[in-house]
């Protein structure tokens, strides 16, 4: 069985398109107050970049390409990392004086 | 096939909790489980990335064990220091580990478009095209967010710039771009890899030169920009790798991060060029400056008195607040006060502190509930009727100026009318200290008394001063 994969042209085209609009309306409704958390929170999901930077250097052949490469991950694991503990720690402060509130 | 299979399987679930998340993020309620669930789905996609060992090349396999160790090792070491790091900085100092992990993002996307491009894997025009475009954005957002980051922690106090640097600067780029075409098309006799490691090296200086001339009070636009083109380097490093998953959540960052960009100069009144080119932005937003002139200045104690009795208070934090660490005494502060039934509100301009949503961020690790806090279209109308308007540590954000003096460099900012309440109150660092801001006109006003001192210990001050008067005497 053989799937085929292959993102191309325009179908590569409507992935941004409809990513772009889904990451306007989920921020757009966002209250101020939460603009740093989501900051952060939005720094963290970009640090997916981790999982391609580790497709590259695992298809590392040369040693140049290694050594990009393991900055590549160590650089994304760090976006990971911070970018979630820093969101978590943002976000576990918030609360109500009345949760009925609201 | 399998492990492909579970891999695209995988992408496709994290991207959905990745929005999913997002989405739950845009509500205080639902904020904490929103980024759990995103964490949950970069577990799965990182786990699922060690499936790649089952898919390499044949050239990368006799490499495969080192490439192996080398995945984990950095993994370990990367994961294991940003943890650490995040743990332990202060809250108030989150905008810049924003800033800091943030560009090590930009940095990892400018890296897979490097290996991308020394293996020569880019096989078509688009690709490459798309490839050199992934890389200038990635290194500009990382050399960038670590200026940025050395500007808020302190590191760089003065904006940096030369005459003409806008020349400079547009150069250094066209260079950028030239090297990028060079790099495409090869120049003979030079090795490719050469041309590639110039061709980072100047993108690189580019993201330095760029940020260098802007001031300390414009970099949450700067980071927000940052952050939302590390968004986009992440979308199309996706492209390049053929990875929906990142080309999705890289490009909802991208136009999420634009919007919150565009949405934060327009809170400040200025345009995103603006901000970027003009470089009025150290004249502070939040500026220690201190005008010789004639300001009443007022015993804290009398302050706090004045508060007890009143009927309603509305607090405005700035900077200073975060400067001082005095969030913890002023909820305090707070609580005293609504022991006694004062009405407390907390008032929050958008661009009051180093980001927006800073003050929030702030009056939340002190306890803060946050129904407390209003924004300044909310609260706006009613600072007329209310008794006192307490001002901590800011500045430009209350400055009246900016609704009257069209010669004023903040001239058409939406500011929080503090001016129209009974009696204004400002705690302020002492005289002289730091740099001259604009002058506020807030400050030499009938109804305004000055407090100066430590933000901290003139709460503490004041504290004191309404437990003395006793429990609930009537007002």
């Amino acid at each position: 069985m053989t799937v085929e994969t292959g993102i191309v042209g325009f179908v590569a085209l409507y992935i941004f398109m409809l990513a772009a609009f889904t990451g306007y309306e989920v921020i757009g409704r966002v209250p101020a107050i939460l603009h740093t958390p989501l900051m952060s929170g939005s720094n963290f999901v970009h640090g997916i970049v981790v999982v391609g930077a580790m497709y590259a250097l695992l298809n590392a052949s040369t040693t140049p390409e290694q050594v990009v490469g393991v900055i590549g991950v160590f650089l994304g694991a760090a976006n990971v990392a911070g970018g979630y503990v820093v969101t978590e720690r943002m976000l576990d402060m918030f609360k109500s004086s009345n949760p009925a509130r609201k | 096939m399998t492990t492909s299979w579970i891999i695209q399987a995988t992408d496709f679930l994290a991207a959905f909790l990745f929005i999913y998340g997002l989405k739950r993020m845009s509500s205080p309620v639902t904020a904490r489980s929103g980024i759990r669930v995103a964490g949950y789905g970069m577990l799965l996609a990182m786990l699922a990335g060690f499936l790649y060992v089952f898919g390499v090349g044949p050239e990368a396999q006799p490499h495969l064990t080192m490439n192996f160790a080398l995945t984990v090792g950095a993994l370990f070491i990367g994961i294991g220091w940003a943890w650490r790091g995040g743990k332990k900085v202060a809250l108030t100092d989150m905008p810049q580990m924003v800033a800091l992990y943030n560009g090590m993002g930009g940095g990892a996307a400018g890296a897979i478009a490097a290996v991308e491009l020394l293996g020569g894997k880019a096989d078509n025009a688009v690709h490459l095209a798309v490839t050199l475009v992934g890389a200038v954005i990635g290194s500009v957002s990382f050399s960038g967010s670590l200026i940025a980051w050395a500007k808020l922690d302190g590191r760089i106090n003065k904006p940096w710039r030369v005459n003409g640097q806008h020349i400079y600067n547009a150069i250094v780029l066209l260079i950028t771009l030239a090297l990028g075409i060079a790099v495409a098309v090869g120049v003979p006799g030079v090795p490719t890899n050469v041309l590639i490691a110039i061709f980072f090296g100047i993108a690189l200086i580019y993201g330095v030169m760029a940020t260098m001339p802007i001031g300390g009070a414009d970099m949450p636009v700067v980071i927000s920009l940052y952050n939302a083109l590390t968004g986009l380097a992440v979308g199309l490093d996706g492209f390049i790798l053929q990875n929906p998953a990142l080309m999705i959540a890289g490009m909802v960052v991208g136009s999420a991060g634009t919007l919150l960009t565009l949405l934060m100069a327009k809170a400040m009144n200025r345009s995103v060029a603006n901000v970027l080119f003009s470089n009025f932005g150290d004249v502070s937003i939040e500026s220690e400056g201190e005008i010789a002139g004639s300001m009443k200045a007022v015993e804290a104690s009398d302050a706090a008195v004045a508060m007890r009795y009143a009927g309603k208070v509305i607090i405005v934090p700035g900077y200073g607040l975060a400067a001082a660490q005095a969030q913890q005494k002023l909820y305090e502060f707070v609580k005293t006060l609504q022991a006694a039934g004062v009405e407390v509100k907390f008032a929050i301009h958008p661009v009051a502190g180093r980001m927006p949503g800073h003050m929030d961020v702030l009056l939340a690790e002190a306890g803060v509930p946050y129904d407390l806090i209003a924004e300044l279209d909310e609260v706006n109308d009613e600072f007329k009727g209310t008794d006192v308007a307490l001002v901590i540590g800011a500045n430009d954000v209350v400055n009246p100026a900016a609704r009257t003096d069209k010669s004023s460099p903040i001239y058409g900012m939406p500011i929080l009318n503090v001016d129209y309440a009974n009696q204004v109150y400002v705690l302020k660092r002492g005289k002289g200290k730091g740099y001259a801001g604009v002058e506020n006109a807030l400050f030499y006003a009938d109804n305004t008394g000055m407090v100066y001192g430590d933000a901290r210990e003139t709460l503490v001050k004041m504290i004191a001063a309404v437990k003395d008067l006793g429990g609930d005497a009537a007002a």
